[in-house]
Formats: C-alpha cells, sequence, structure tokens
C-alpha cells in the first residue's frame, strides 16, 4: 500500500480523472447544445395523422415518449402506449403550436405529396394543402397550376416586401431623425430663450418641408402595399376547413415530402444564413439574430479597447512604479477579489454610476432641452461596455503583472544600461515582451465579457432594438443606444416568450451561435499570441 | 586547439616583459590630463565606501584605471567585484537601500556629483552582463535599441550602425542575411556578441564586463577574448571573471579583491608571477577562493 502511495500511481489516476470529468462534461455541454440547435432548421417531413374518431392533424413529429399509466384510459392500463409530439402549427387556427398524439388513438399516418409547408411573417407556420389563390374575391387559379402562379406571386410580394422595408428602415428613417433633430433644435432654442423667433420658424418650415418629404414616401409605400394587398392564397388545412392567407404575409413556402436531400440541404443553408443574417420575428422566437451578434461583437469590442489600455497601465503602474509593501499587496488582493463580486452588482453599480450619473451629468450639461426624456440618462452600449470592463478588469491586471514580472531583469538592466530611462525600458522591452501573456488576460476577459448577462439587463440591453448601434445616419456611431446581445437574447427568447415550446429551438441556435462568437474572438487572439510567441520565443537557456 | 589563439600569444608576451605597455607611475605622472591615447588616466576611483543596509559591500577602494587598457577584477565569489563594476555606470542606483561614499571621477568628473546625468553616464559607460540578455526583438532591433531611446530615427544612419557595431563585435558576417529574426535564435556566443555590439552602438568609450564568458562554452570564450583584444584600442575595458586564464590572456592590469577590500592591484604579468601579497599568490595558485 506505501509503495503504491510512493509511486504516486493513485494520483496519477486522480488527476486523469478529474480532466476527463471536465472534458466529459464540456463536450457534453456542446453536445447537447449541437444536437438540438443544428436540427432546428432541417425540413422535417410532414406527416399526416387520424385518429379513430376522424380528426386529422398535419405537421412535423417529434419526440417520443412512454404515456404514463394514469393518463391512459382505464381499458389499457397495464400495456406499455408511446406518444409522440407533433408539431400542427397554424397557431391562428389551432392556438397552440404542438400537440401529443397517443399511439392508441392514432389509427392511420401517411407523409401525402403535396401537403405544403408556409412561412409566414406571423402565427408561426402553417401546414395545409394549397387551394387556390384569389385576386379581390375571384379565384384566378386552383388546382394543379395554382402552384406555379403562387410561386412567381410569392416571388413578386417578397420583393415588394423588401423595397418597402428599405424605404422604412433608411428613407423614412432618415427623414424621422432629422424631423427630430429639428424638432430638438427648436426645443433647444426655447429653452435657451433670447429673440430666435425667425430661427424657429425657418426650421419650422423645414420641418414642414420634411413632413411633406414624410408623406411623399408613405404614399409610395401604399402604393407598394396596395400592389399585393388583393391577393389571397387559400389553403386547406388538415381539419378540412379552408384559410385564406395574404400573400404579403408569406415569407416562403416549400414541399418537404417531395424534397430530396440536396433540395432540403439547400433549405437548411439558407435558413442558417437567415438566422445570422436577418431581423428578428415574431417577438424573436422566429427569423434571425443579426442585430443581437452585432451588439455582442461591438460590445465585446468596445469592452477590450477601454480594458486593455486601463489594465495594463494599472498593471505596470503596481509592478513596474509603485513601492511594493503593504499598500500593493493589500490593492492587489482587491482587485483579485473583485473578479469574484456577483456580476449584477457591477450592473447595479453601472447603472448608479454610468447611467445616473455620467449619463444624466452628460445630459444636464449638453442637452437640457431634451429633459426629461433622457439621451445618455438611460441604458445604452456605451455604459453597458463600461460596465463590462469594470467587470473584466482584475482578469486583465492579474494577467499582464505576471506577465510584467516574468520578464528577466537581466533584460530590464541591459536596457537601462544602454542609457534608456525606466519608461522607455517599460514601454520598448517590458510591454513587448509580455504581449503573449498580456493577451491571454484579454482572451479571458472577452470570453467572459462576451458570456454575461445580468449586468447587461439594467444598462442598456432590450429584447428588441429598431436600430444598430451603427447606421446611415451621422455620426454612423450611436454609442447612446440600446442594443441586442445574444446572452439576453437567449434569457428572453427560452423564459419570457409566451410560446416557450416554439422558442425551445431558436434558444439552443443562439446558445450555439454565442459559443461560436466566443470562440472566434478567442480564435484571433490566440493566433495573434501564438505569432508573438514565435517573435519572442524565449531564450534556450 | 592546435593554433595559439592571438590572446595567448599576448599573455605569453606580457609574462615575458616584452609587451610595451606603459608602467603605473606614468599614469601618476599623467593624473588629471585627458585624452584617449594609451596609459592615460581615465577612471579614477578614491576612497569608495558602499553598503547595501548594513552590509558593507566595498571597503575603501582607491584604484586608478588607464584609458585603452583592459583592467581585470579577480577575486573569490563575492568578494564585491560585480558590485564594484556596477558603480562605473551607476547600475547600482536601481537597487533598494544602497549607499555609496567617495568618488570615482571619468575624465575629470565625479560620476557620483550633483550635476550628473545617469542617462548620459550609462551611454559613455557600456555594460556587457554576465548572462546574455538580449532584448526580444530582432537582431537589427537589438543593436539599434541604444541609439534608437536616445531619440535617433533615421533609418540610413541606424542601419550604418547596426552593421559598424555588428562588424566590430564579430558578428555581422554570421547575421548579415537575418537581421529581421530573433535574437533568441542566436547561440549563446552570438548572443553575448551581440550584447557587445549593442553597447557599442550608444559609442561609449568604456566597456564594463561582469563575467561575459561565463556561460559559454571554450570556442565561444575565445571569440570574445579575441574581440576583447580588439576592442582595447577602442574602449576602456574593466572586466570581471572567475576564470584566472582569462585574466592573465587578455587583461594589462589586474585588481584582486578580497571580501569587499582591495588587496593589490598591479600589472598582470607582475599579478601572476610575482605577487607582493601573500593573499594573492595563495588565491592565484589554488589555494583558496
Amino acid at each position: 500500500m506505501k509503495k503504491i502511495l510512493q509511486s504516486g500511481d493513485l494520483f496519477l489516476w486522480f488527476t486523469g480523472a478529474a480532466l476527463g470529468t471536465i472534458i466529459l462534461l464540456v463536450s457534453g455541454l456542446l453536445f447537447i447544445v449541437g444536437l438540438n440547435g443544428a436540427g432546428v432548421f432541417w425540413p422535417s417531413n410532414l406527416a399526416l395523422v387520424q385518429y379513430a374518431d376522424g380528426r386529422q392533424w398535419l405537421g412535423e413529429i417529434g419526440s417520443e415518449e412512454i404515456i404514463p399509466q394514469s393518463n391512459l384510459p382505464e381499458n389499457l392500463r397495464g400495456d406499455d402506449h408511446t406518444r409522440f409530439q407533433m408539431k400542427i402549427g397554424n397557431r391562428d387556427v389551432y392556438g397552440v403550436d404542438f400537440k401529443w398524439i397517443n399511439d392508441y388513438e392514432l389509427t392511420e399516418l401517411r407523409y401525402p405529396e403535396n401537403a405544403i409547408a408556409l412561412e409566414r411573417r406571423e402565427y408561426g407556420n402553417l401546414y395545409g394543402f394549397l387551394e387556390s389563390i384569389k385576386e379581390s374575391d375571384r379565384i384566378i387559379v386552383q388546382g394543379e397550376e395554382a402552384l406555379t402562379t403562387f410561386e412567381s406571386l410569392l416571388e413578386k410580394s417578397n420583393d415588394v416586401f423588401e423595397q418597402r422595408t428599405r424605404l422604412e428602415k433608411s428613407e423614412v428613417g432618415a427623414v424621422n431623425f432629422q424631423i427630430e433633430q429639428l424638432r430638438l433644435t427648436i426645443k433647444k432654442l426655447e429653452y435657451e430663450g433670447g429673440h430666435a423667433a425667425d430661427e424657429i420658424t425657418a426650421i419650422q418650415n423645414s420641418i414642414q418641408t420634411l413632413q411633406r418629404q414624410y408623406e411623399t414616401l408613405r404614399e409610395s409605400i401604399d402604393e407598394l402595399n396596395s400592389k399585393t394587398a388583393s391577393t389571397y392564397v387559400v389553403f386547406k388545412i388538415a381539419d378540412g376547413s379552408t384559410k385564406e392567407i395574404p400573400i404579403s404575409k408569406i415569407i416562403r413556402f416549400y414541399k418537404p415530402n417531395q424534397m430530396n436531400g440536396i433540395e432540403k440541404l439547400q433549405y437548411y443553408a439558407a435558413k442558417i444564413w437567415e438566422f445570422l443574417a436577418d431581423d428578428p420575428r415574431e417577438s424573436n422566437t422566429e427569423g434571425g439574430v443579426f442585430p443581437a451578434i452585432f451588439g455582442t461583437v461591438m460590445m465585446v469590442l468596445i469592452m477590450t479597447l477601454v480594458v486593455v489600455p486601463f489594465g495594463v497601465m494599472a498593471a505596470v503602474y503596481l509592478r513596474e512604479y509603485a513601492k511594493q509593501g503593504v499598500l500593493v499587496r493589500l490593492i492587489r488582493i482587491a482587485v483579485n477579489n473583485l473578479a469574484g463580486v456577483p456580476s449584477i452588482v457591477f450592473g447595479i453599480f453601472g447603472l448608479g454610476f454610468f447611467v445616473y450619473v455620467c449619463g444624466g451629468t452628460i445630459d444636464q450639461l449638453f442637452y437640457p432641452e431634451r429633459l426629461p426624456s433622457p439621451t445618455w440618462g438611460t441604458g445604452g452600449i456605451l455604459w453597458a461596455s463600461l460596465t463590462l470592463s469594470l467587470l473584466t478588469i482584475p482578469v486583465v491586471i492579474v494577467a499582464t503583472e505576471e506577465a510584467i514580472s516574468a520578464v528577466p531583469k537581466g533584460v530590464r538592466d541591459g536596457s537601462m544600461a544602454l542609457g534608456a530611462t525606466k519608461w522607455q525600458t517599460t514601454w520598448r522591452v517590458v510591454l513587448p515582451a509580455s504581449t503573449p501573456g498580456i493577451l491571454t488576460g484579454v482572451i479571458l476577459s472577452m470570453a467572459r465579457g462576451a458570456g454575461e448577462v445580468a449586468p447587461l439587463m439594467i444598462t442598456g440591453v432590450v429584447k428588441l432594438a429598431p436600430n444598430l448601434p451603427i447606421d446611415q445616419i451621422w455620426p454612423f456611431v450611436h454609442l447612446d443606444r440600446k442594443f441586442m446581445h445574444l446572452g439576453f437574447h437567449i434569457y428572453d427568447v427560452g423564459f419570457q416568450s409566451p410560446n416557450v415550446e416554439a422558442a425551445k429551438p431558436m434558444v439552443f441556435m443562439t446558445a450555439l451561435l454565442l459559443i461560436a462568437i466566443v470562440l472566434l474572438l478567442n480564435l484571433t487572439a490566440i493566433i495573434i499570441r501564438a505569432r508573438l510567441r514565435k517573435k519572442y520565443q524565449s531564450s534556450a537557456f | 586547439m592546435n593554433e595559439k589563439p592571438a590572446a595567448y600569444t599576448n599573455f605569453k608576451q606580457t609574462l615575458d616583459g616584452k609587451a610595451t605597455h606603459e608602467n603605473p607611475q606614468k599614469i601618476m605622472a599623467n593624473d588629471g590630463e585627458k585624452g584617449a591615447h594609451a596609459g592615460a588616466l581615465k577612471i579614477s576611483t578614491r576612497q569608495i565606501n558602499m553598503y547595501y543596509g548594513d552590509h558593507h559591500a566595498l571597503k575603501n577602494i582607491s584604484l586608478d584605471i588607464a584609458a585603452n587598457e583592459v583592467t581585470a577584477l579577480i577575486g573569490p565569489s563575492g568578494c564585491g567585484k560585480s558590485t564594484y563594476l556596477r558603480l562605473f555606470n551607476r547600475m547600482n542606483d536601481l537597487v533598494d537601500n544602497v549607499r555609496i561614499e567617495g568618488e570615482i571621477i571619468i575624465d575629470g568628473k565625479n560620476i557620483y556629483g550633483r550635476d550628473v546625468d545617469v542617462v548620459a553616464l550609462r551611454k559613455r559607460v557600456g555594460m556587457i552582463f554576465q548572462k546574455s540578455n538580449p532584448f526580444p526583438k530582432s537582431i537589427y532591433d537589438n543593436v539599434a535599441y541604444g541609439p534608437k531611446v536616445n531619440g535617433l530615427s533615421s533609418k540610413t544612419s541606424l542601419d550604418e550602425i547596426v552593421e559598424r557595431c555588428l562588424r566590430k563585435a564579430a558578428l555581422w558576417d554570421e547575421v548579415k542575411d537575418r537581421l529581421k529574426s530573433s535574437a533568441y535564435s542566436l547561440s549563446g556566443g552570438q548572443q553575448q556578441r551581440l550584447c557587445i555590439a549593442r553597447a557599442l552602438a550608444v559609442d561609449p568609450d568604456i566597456l564594463l564586463m561582469d563575467e561575459p564568458c561565463s556561460a559559454l562554452d571554450p570556442i565561444a570564450t575565445q571569440k570574445i577574448e579575441d574581440l576583447i583584444e580588439e576592442l582595447k584600442h577602442d574602449y576602456t575595458i574593466i572586466i570581471v571573471t572567475h576564470n584566472m586564464q582569462q585574466a592573465a590572456r587578455v587583461s594589462d592590469k589586474t585588481a584582486f579583491m578580497w571580501l569587499g577590500q582591495l588587496i593589490e592591484f598591479n600589472e598582470t604579468k607582475k599579478i601572476f608571477t610575482s605577487p607582493s601579497e601573500r593573499m594573492t599568490e595563495d588565491y592565484i595558485t589554488g589555494r583558496f577562493g
């Protein structure tokens, strides 16, 4: 026994087991998230199920489970029966998206060739069969030919939709923004008092001009709308009733039961692209998450821009200039402990200090005419980033201190002996040599920052931001704007959504994306670090 | 090694008394006169005492060093020779709790005086360390570092300085094709010569060497020793060494130190053949140390 303990084999086993457990947990997490997320956009076949009493449903078959005995009718108890979940869609008809199908009631299950799945701008998917197309209450086409007409009409309607969105987003947005600016200018002039009546009238005139521009735009939008407004597509749904859908509410349709593998893959890729590049729809449960990706990345980058200089400076002072003693040691302990403060506490501090004190002061000094509606005195991407910088600064300070103290004394002496000052030595020799170590700190802080949600919720993240923090309206970067964030998106869609079951896939997918983005950001830093390591390869002896 | 290195021949000559070095008396006679010609007084240490906190590290050392000569400091470990060496470019200032009394006069000026610019002093008094300490930069940037921190930024003059100094340090031919690669890619001996080139780049007139060969193999050591022989014509060199053969090979004068005191200082030939102090003889013959 003693021999075994001495040889250390036992401990080797423990170390191996510990590492193995960690790898298992991490890969298990990734696997579950990946498995659930990856299948979300795959176009499953549409099954038509029929109950003995004649009721029918059409939809995608999901998970299967054994029915608890207590839920079975008396006469069936004792046998094992299963049920499966089915996504029946048609929320506007059924009121729910999902239904459990019990196997003992099921009499028939088949995959009808011409079953059609419809993605709509509201009420989720519709599953049914194409009947006809109506143009202002008149059936223009019916039966087999309806499909090709539907295709071409849909294409046109989507074009119209795109044009309309572009008009609304850029041009109407710009006009509204200008009007708002002019209104604020008037407010400011009035606030400042004085005799600016002429100026105010001039501005009011230009507002009226803009208003007319707005009206024209509005008209062209209405005109666009009227192009497709009277076209309806009629579907027969599984319960036998028909449903008329305005074509402008349809995004795309597909017939999964007729698609082969490649077609399904194409559809899948298109859906992934939509997820990455589009705006969310239907209270975030459908569509894309592009604004959230943008917000997350931008926030992490701003945070990094703030945290790196500050953290490195602080570490340099602590390690190189401060007189090492009790005070410095206390500060160091305090900094390390800062990393353990709950993030929500940082959030509250950020709200109190950045938003109310800093933002409030800026508003009073520069935008008094807009009060009481705040400009900077409310949550925004800048304040959220600064809050996160506070949260992650200990990581950078500790890593930088470690890296700086690892630079050999001989190298510093060599620099000083050449007549360099302490600052020159620090700036030109010590810091470049410790860059890889500093980058390790940056990687850790980015990972921490990207994953935080709690402090953001009170410093500027919103469920749905109408505009990105960067757009084509001067000054292009709007750091006072509220923004969307993937972490918050997960929380919002997963727990605040009215239709949790339908939103579940979105949650997995968003989680997967967040992990991927953190990985991507880290990978960039890791590659830079590897390059630098190669350059500053440490001495061989 | 069949071929006898130049330094060795020199050593033999020194021992045979054929060398034409001025005798110490002449130095005393020339006291106060400035100039680069060999034998002129360059550095004068007057009653230097140094304390690390309560520890009396250097005791009342007075020593005159002539220009364009190699002066070796020998003695057992902990005798204070490195500490003494680091007084000449005030590197001891970087250590906490140090107190220095006495004067070190270089070219007639006390470097511990009130109005001395330490940065300017360190440019004039270059130093090569025991462990080669190239910066984590390219070979080129290592040599160009000194001129750069002193405000030189012209690419052409930097190129010129880098080449001249690498040539002087006998490294140019080995690295001219890879000036942009990391200094750490060089061998130990090359790194040490790079450090010499780096020290030369700020155009000093005194070079301090703190056991420059202690981490090197014999061939690299020989190269450095040849280089010292070469550099002597332009620089005043003070070298600390543990290796008595090395002291005998490269130096013109040798100082033997023991427990912070200067025991004996004389021409190397004299020290190694007929030392006047019993302790010096014991140390040189290996009876202690």
